[in-house]
């Protein structure tokens, strides 16, 4: 079963352009220093919204919400639950 | 009153974004770009992912312009406008504009390259003192 994780390292893989494997990262690993550029956090995003059925607001249009996969993954679940009328899990 | 400058630069590769229209298509043109830079830049196909790159560019170089630290903006709200005589004006709409209004922004200019495979824009910004982190940037 693909976790929302492992979609979120797919997409990273395709739109992503790291500078290494994404496989090699942790999921607190900085995106950026690993390469991804501020085109490619908005391919992440388009993707992300594609691949989740969500829509990113404006307020989560940041540089903090791409920075790692755990960030993504926050953003990913809060936006799913808030899209599905459940409130998000706390971990 | 004294005005300081603020300069904001980026650079695209094109074939990234020629990249990203062919995967994402609209759903990358429409959330990124206005209807009149769409309409500009698909007027013609050979160019048009140069031409989408550096009007990335440029929004970026605004929002670096901007000093906006780790705020969401949508890149819609930072138009790039073709003028008659044919250099390009960076027009600020919605939370663009207010906080370029409230970091003193009292003029701007834009400048666009591209060549192979970079795209380019610089922002210059002279901003009035007395707004916005003078010292602390």
């Amino acid at each position: 079963m693909t976790t929302t994780t492992d979609q979120i390292r797919q997409i990273l893989s395709e739109h992503g352009r790291l500078a290494q494997d994404v496989g090699s990262l942790a999921d607190d690993a900085d995106l950026y220093q690993a390469g991804m550029t501020s085109h490619a956090s908005v391919s992440v995003m388009l993707a992300l919204e594609g691949g989740f059925d969500i829509e990113f607001p404006d307020s989560m249009l940041k540089r903090s919400v791409f920075e790692s996969i755990a960030a993504i993954r926050a953003a990913v679940e809060e936006l799913a639950h808030s899209h599905a009328g459940v409130p998000a899990a706390r971990n | 009153m004294n005005f300081f400058p603020r300069v904001g630069v980026d650079i695209v590769l094109v074939s990234h974004v020629a990249a990203s229209l062919d995967r994402l298509g609209e759903a990358y043109t429409k959330r990124i770009f206005t209807a009149d830079e769409i309409h500009y830049c698909a007027s013609n196909p050979v160019l048009a992912p140069a031409r989408f790159a550096a009007r990335f560019a440029a929004k970026e170089a605004a929002l670096k312009a901007l000093h906006l630290d780790d705020e969401g903006l949508d890149l819609r709200n930072v138009e790039v406008k073709q003028t008659p005589g044919g250099w390009c004006e960076l027009v600020l709409h919605g939370a663009a504009k207010t906080k370029a209004e409230a970091a003193g922004w009292a003029s701007w200019s834009l400048s666009m390259s591209h060549e192979g495979d970079h795209a380019a824009a610089v922002v210059m910004v002279l901003a009035s003192e007395g707004k916005g982190d003078v010292l602390a940037r």
